[in-house]
């Protein structure tokens, strides 16, 4: 079952082209990784996804519902509220640089959005957000502020975070570039249980042997576009375009 | 003596009395014109900008004598000095404690919209429980200051006639050839000031939860 379908999606800053026709779907079950230099548009694919970017041409459905959309004239048209909100409610994100709330405990991290988005009780969302903890390894960090943590251990309870609401996908953004390279280890075990357990997941990454380990299917892009996609094998055992072989042997 | 410390207390209390009713208007308002500022709309935030010009870049006690006066030149009837007094203070206060609220709203790094817009949080939902528990802790240092002045400031009431401490204090000066009156007056101020610099101290630290 397909859950997002992205079409000849567009987004340019002040007149310069970041993304430039991209075009991808995204199954139910699926870990699909995006690598590509910087620049290349990663980041900003995700964030349109999520809605921190608006668009400026394309099509983007998401479990069914269209959250944009934009005519042969490129008259760009975004969903109502309601329809946003819910396709907002569907995708969950992890930031590079984690995003907690600096004035809320680990555990009120975790119980806050899932108390005022999705309306449980207190101790409904406390239940939820310590059983996460403990899956994280962080079970008795609950009561900690994130500056009292590792970067390591912010990310996983930002993990923790996002998955407590429920996301049918969840997205991460680089979620290992801000770490030191002892700490990235923990991170990408994580992302790794969470792919066992057939999590839908976007992940935008640099780590090309990670990347290669956990997908179903790799895309790469550079320049705004997608140059080279198929399974990990494939794409890095026998890469087609000169630009994914050029960009892959410099991590080989 | 007890007669004059008796009147100096009464005129103490005009002083908080000032002192408060002016917190309780300018705090809010301030709010509003931090937002006015920082509006998208370019008439809005010019609007405001020229109004923060004007309170900050004039004195108080001008604006005092304006906002006093200008009703009785304008519609030929004026209000009573103490209401003046309160609305001079207001809007100069405001206007201080807006670009306060502004700087605070500005240094909350943006990644905190972001994670609460993707975690689904109404703009109202972020505001209250997101941004202004951050805005509050960084802000107090500058909120300290501004409130340890309007202490001192209202002093300046008596420009248009409102007997609070300092006046009193000076009347009770002339009528008695002696300095002694206005340097109790001093005391009374610094004490005012020791409560409310302890007040911050203690409000600093109890949001020393996080760093």
């Amino acid at each position: 079952m397909e859950i997002i379908t992205v079409e000849n999606l567009l987004k340019s800053f002040d007149g310069l082209g970041v993304l430039k026709g991209i075009s991808f779907t995204l199954n139910e079950g699926e870990v699909l990784s995006i690598i590509g230099p910087s620049g290349s548009g990663k980041s900003t694919l995700l964030r349109c996804l999520t809605q921190l970017e608006p668009v400026d041409g394309g099509t983007i459905n998401v479990c069914g519902e269209t959250m944009v959309s934009s005519s042969k004239e490129r008259v760009v048209s975004y969903s109502d509220k309601q329809t946003l909100r819910s396709v907002r409610l569907n995708l969950g994100l992890v930031f590079q640089n984690f995003n907690l709330f600096p004035h809320m405990n680990v555990i009120r991290n975790i119980t806050e959005p899932q108390m005022h988005v999705l309306k449980r009780s207190k101790q409904e969302a406390e239940k939820v957000g310590r059983e996460l903890l403990k899956k994280m390894g962080l079970e008795e960090k609950e009561k900690a502020y994130p500056t009292q943590l590792s970067g390591g251990q912010q990310q996983r309870v930002s993990i923790a975070r996002a998955l407590a609401l429920n996301p049918t996908v969840l997205c991460f953004d680089e979620p290992t570039s801000a770490l030191d390279p002892e700490l990235t280890g923990e991170i990408l075990r994580v992302i790794k249980d969470l792919a066992k357990e057939k999590m839908t997941m976007i992940v935008v990454t640099h780590e090309m042997a990670f990347a290669r380990d956990i997908s179903d299917r790799i895309i790469f892009m550079d320049d705004g576009l997608i140059v080279e996609e198929g399974n990990p094998e494939a794409l890095f055992n026998n890469p087609q375009n000169p630009r994914t072989q050029k960009f892959l042997n410099r991590y080989e | 003596m007890g007669n004059l410390l008796m009147q100096m207390l009464v005129a103490t209390m005009t002083s908080l009395k000032i002192f408060g009713l002016t917190l309780l208007f300018s705090l809010p308002l301030g709010m509003l014109v931090a937002k006015g500022r920082m509006s998208k709309n370019p008439v809005i935030s010019n609007v405001v900008n020229v109004y923060i010009m004007i309170m900050r870049g004039t004195p108080l006690i001008l604006q005092l004598l304006f906002v006093y006066f200008a009703p009785y030149y304008i519609f030929g009837s004026s209000y009573d000095r103490f209401t003046a007094v309160i609305v001079g203070y207001t809007i100069n206060y405001a206007a201080y404690f807006a670009e306060i609220y502004r700087g605070g709203i500005q240094s909350i790094p943006v990644g905190q919209y972001e994670a609460s817009l993707v975690l689904g949080f109404s703009k109202a939902h972020t505001f209250t429980h997101v941004i202004a528990p951050q805005v509050v802790k960084r802000i107090i240092p500058a909120m300290g200051n501004e409130v340890i002045t309007l202490v001192k400031d209202t002093a300046l009431a008596q420009t248009i006639g409102v007997a609070e401490l300092f006046r009193v204090a000076q009347n009770a000066s002339a009528r008695e050839f002696s300095t002694m009156p206005i340097f109790i007056a001093g005391v009374f101020y610094f004490l005012m000031n020791a409560v409310v610099s302890r007040s911050f101290d203690l409000l600093e630290r109890k949001l020393n939860y996080y760093r």
